[in-house]
């Protein structure tokens, strides 16, 4: 039952975001920005939490979790350690995503041949 | 046979793809929720491994950003991306790419001022903002409690 409440939210999630590219003139840069933001946003207000318990996957791998990860990761922080952890919470709980993008960023430009535009 | 303008481009509207937005939603749908499904189950294994509820989820953004960067090295993900459009930019995926494919696309013009800077020509952004966003958040709940 898990699987499909993630395909159908993470789906309607992709299809709203369809229509962001087709009506507007945002490039996938703002869209992404934008998404992460508005986890941010929305898991600030309370929003995005229950939203992750009832669609897991779903609600997690659109970026608006990765916004969710950095908000939540802030949260715990500021509650161990105030002000140090508003600077420290959100990069910590995004260590593994930014860490793992950029390293196999790297690898594939090291391993692949880019595509021949000829 | 004599057609205005305006007469041949309504015709061609005519024998194109009468609704281009709702197939490109379809696309988006469906291959976003594959994405996410394939998540959940790449979210369950970490689990089933012993791994708790945060690790897991952390686990399967590397799995998933892995995986997309392959794909990406492949030239897989832009021909998939070409139909799917959102469906394989949103997910956590679509970020991968956008850091694996400048990465490798500019990897002729050196691997520090190519490769290296280039690939945060996206995720530099979303970092910025997202990073940005979370400290303003965390100063708020310093000054006004209700963490």
């Amino acid at each position: 039952m898990q699987y499909v409440i993630a395909f159908v939210t993470g789906g309607i999630i992709c299809a709203l975001s369809q229509i962001l590219i087709d009506r507007t003139k945002l490039t996938p840069a703002r869209i992404l920005t934008a998404y992460v933001v508005a986890g941010v946003v929305l898991t600030a207000v309370g929003v995005y939490k229950p939203f992750v318990d009832f669609a897991g996957a779903g609600a997690t791998v659109p970026l608006l979790g990765f916004g969710y990860t950095l908000a939540e990761g802030v949260r715990s922080a500021v509650a161990q350690s105030g002000m140090l952890g508003a600077f420290t919470g959100g990069a910590q709980a995004a260590a593994g995503g930014i860490s793992a993008a950029v390293f196999f960023g790297l690898l594939t430009a090291l391993l692949f041949r880019p595509e021949d535009k000829s | 046979m004599d057609v205005t303008p305006q007469e041949y481009t309504s015709m061609v509207q005519k024998q194109s793809d009468p609704s281009p937005m709702l197939r490109d939603m379809a696309w988006a749908f469906v291959v976003g929720g594959a994405i996410c499904t394939l998540g959940q189950a790449v979210l369950e294994f970490w689990k089933f491994t012993g791994l708790g509820q945060k690790d897991a989820a952390i686990a399967t953004s590397i799995t998933l950003i892995a995986l997309a960067a392959l794909l990406t090295g492949l030239h897989v993900y832009e021909k998939l991306a070409k139909h799917a459009g959102a469906g394989t930019l949103v997910p956590i995926t679509g970020f991968s790419n956008s850091v694996a494919s400048p990465a490798l696309e500019f990897k002729s013009e050196g691997l520090v001022l190519g490769t290296a800077a280039k690939m945060f020509i996206i995720a530099g952004p979303v970092l910025v903002y997202g990073i940005g966003a979370s400290i303003v958040y965390g100063i708020l709940l310093v000054l006004f409690g209700g963490y």
